[in-house]
């Protein structure tokens, strides 16, 4: 299969802060679930800021193979007090794909309402974002990284707040839309529970890769409890 | 009221500062830059004393030196060197020093700045209402096209990065909405209460509105019944009308506010 991306060799330090990653190698082929997964301040976030670019490495070669990103941030919330409706939000995604001028096209109007379609939020399109629960409103921020079609999705702690059901929920979700639509996701999480039955490969960070491989063989300690069917 | 042309030349731009100061103060407002517009302000006054001190049209130079000081407040911003407000700061009074001291090499100290301070419907020429519908129309049409990236950065500046949009010139374009609304309103409202008029109407258009669309569109509203409604209350109470209008914009805030809690 052909790479999504190729990390060679890349450290990264926060001005003059110790490295919070050295020398981490990293493949991901298209179409692979990776959950990249490990202690709080392991480099996690860092790593796949490098990867979709609102990092640049202090050494080392980040490329990414893909044209497409959608990103997901931690704590991923509408950056505004206004009231933002599902539709709204999931409109913004979209912005990469279409002209950056004038309204939006029927073609993308149509693109916007299969995002918020594969996430089942089409009954709540209209509705105002913070009149939904914490797992809604989760799966509506997917919906709009979906908007822009990507052949990367990158979810940072995407389920951050969210409870346990919840939590299965976006990663069915996850696996779904893999199968469908043949993207390749990262999944960053400290609780990658309710994902190890889904993902082929779990990366462990902390300061550099210290575990790469399926989670079968993860030590079983590291396996998250929380999740009974894992 | 209307047969005056004061009036009438004060009802028309008016109309265009009050649809135009809450559409670019949205994007201000939802950026949590609300005093952005006040540090602009203070540094358009810088403007006005370098018109007074070149013999040149007082709106225009106020124009570009608001352009300048707020893609300045924007460059620092960017580039994290300096926190928001402190950036804001330096700005801000670097603007009304240097106003102070144009002013005062160019012998005006005398003038009555209050005008601009504080806005006066009496200066407001047919130049000056040209050149105000002009400009507004521009930046309002500017607004309708490039609405879906501006709200795309506001709603999520990163996501938007990554996605590829020109986040760093779609924010250097709403600080610079901002300055030519200021430049723009100076007479109507003046440069220390234009801000107000940026913010309130957006304020009190989030407490009842349902999506961030109706948002703007009841802002836009609300920012012309306030400015129209101060003028005329101002008139017919001879009241200031720059801060009678900002007052009446006030109380829409309280207004959307018990709105909000009585719908609950």
């Amino acid at each position: 299969m052909p790479l999504a991306l190729r990390l060679q060799r890349v450290s990264f330090a926060y001005g003059h802060a110790p490295p919070v990653l050295r020398d981490v190698d990293l493949e991901v082929e298209r179409g692979e679930f990776v959950a990249i997964a490990g202690p709080n301040g392991g480099g996690k976030t860092t790593l796949v800021r490098l990867v979709v670019g609102l990092e640049e490495p202090t050494s080392g070669r980040v490329e990414l193979l893909v044209r497409k990103v959608g990103y997901l941030p931690q704590r991923a919330q509408a950056g505004i007090d206004a009231p933002v409706t599902v539709r709204e939000l999931v409109t913004t995604g979209r912005a990469s794909r279409t002209r950056l001028v004038g309204p939006l096209s029927g073609a993308d109007r149509e693109a916007v309402r299969q995002a918020i379609d594969r996430v089942a939020l089409t009954p709540q399109a209209d509705r105002r974002l913070s009149t939904l629960s914490g797992g809604q409103q989760q799966r509506a921020f997917i919906a709009k990284a979906l908007a822009a079609e990507p052949e990367l999705l990158v979810l940072d702690e995407p389920t951050t707040g969210v409870d346990v059901e919840a939590q299965d929920a976006i990663a069915a979700l996850l696996q779904r839309l893999r199968n469908e639509l043949g993207m390749t996701i990262l999944y960053v999480s400290h609780e990658f529970g309710a994902v190890e039955r889904f993902v082929e490969r779990i990366v462990l960070v902390r300061g550099s890769i210290v575990f790469d491989g399926p989670p079968s063989g993860l030590p079983d300690v590291w396996h998250d409890p929380s999740h009974a069917h894992a | 009221m209307l047969e005056l042309e004061f009036m009438r030349l004060a009802f028309g731009a008016g109309i265009v500062v009050g649809l135009l100061a809450p559409a670019v103060g949205f994007f201000l407002v939802q950026r949590r830059l609300s005093l952005v517009g006040d540090g602009i302000g203070h540094v358009a006054f810088a403007g006005v004393a370098l018109g007074y001190l070149l013999n040149l049209p007082l709106v225009l130079t106020a124009l570009v030196v608001s352009v300048t000081g707020g893609l300045s407040i924007e460059w620092i911003r960017a580039r994290r060197r300096t926190a928001g407000d402190q950036a804001l700061a330096l700005i801000f009074y670097t603007g009304i020093a240097g106003g102070v001291v144009l002013v005062s090499a160019a012998g005006a100290l005398n003038v009555n700045l209050f005008q601009f301070l504080f806005g006066s419907i009496l200066t407001v020429t047919r130049g000056d209402l040209a050149v105000i519908a002009a400009l507004g129309a521009c930046a309002l049409v500017t607004i309708a096209l490039l609405y879906r990236p501006l709200v795309a950065v506001v709603v999520d500046e990163e996501g938007a990065r990554v996605a590829g949009l020109p986040v760093a010139a779609l924010n250097a374009l709403t600080v610079a909405l901002a300055a030519v609304t200021i430049a723009l309103s100076m007479r109507i409202v003046g440069i220390l209460l234009i801000a107000a008029l940026m913010v309130l109407p957006v304020i009190a258009a989030s407490r009842i509105a349902w999506s961030m669309r109706s948002t703007i569109l009841l802002g836009m509203g609300i920012g012309l019944g306030s400015v129209l409604a101060g003028i005329t209350i101002a008139y017919y109470a001879d009241l200031p009308p720059g801060g009678t209008t900002v007052l009446v914009a006030a109380a829409t805030v309280l207004a959307a506010e018990f709105w909000s809690v009585v719908r609950g």
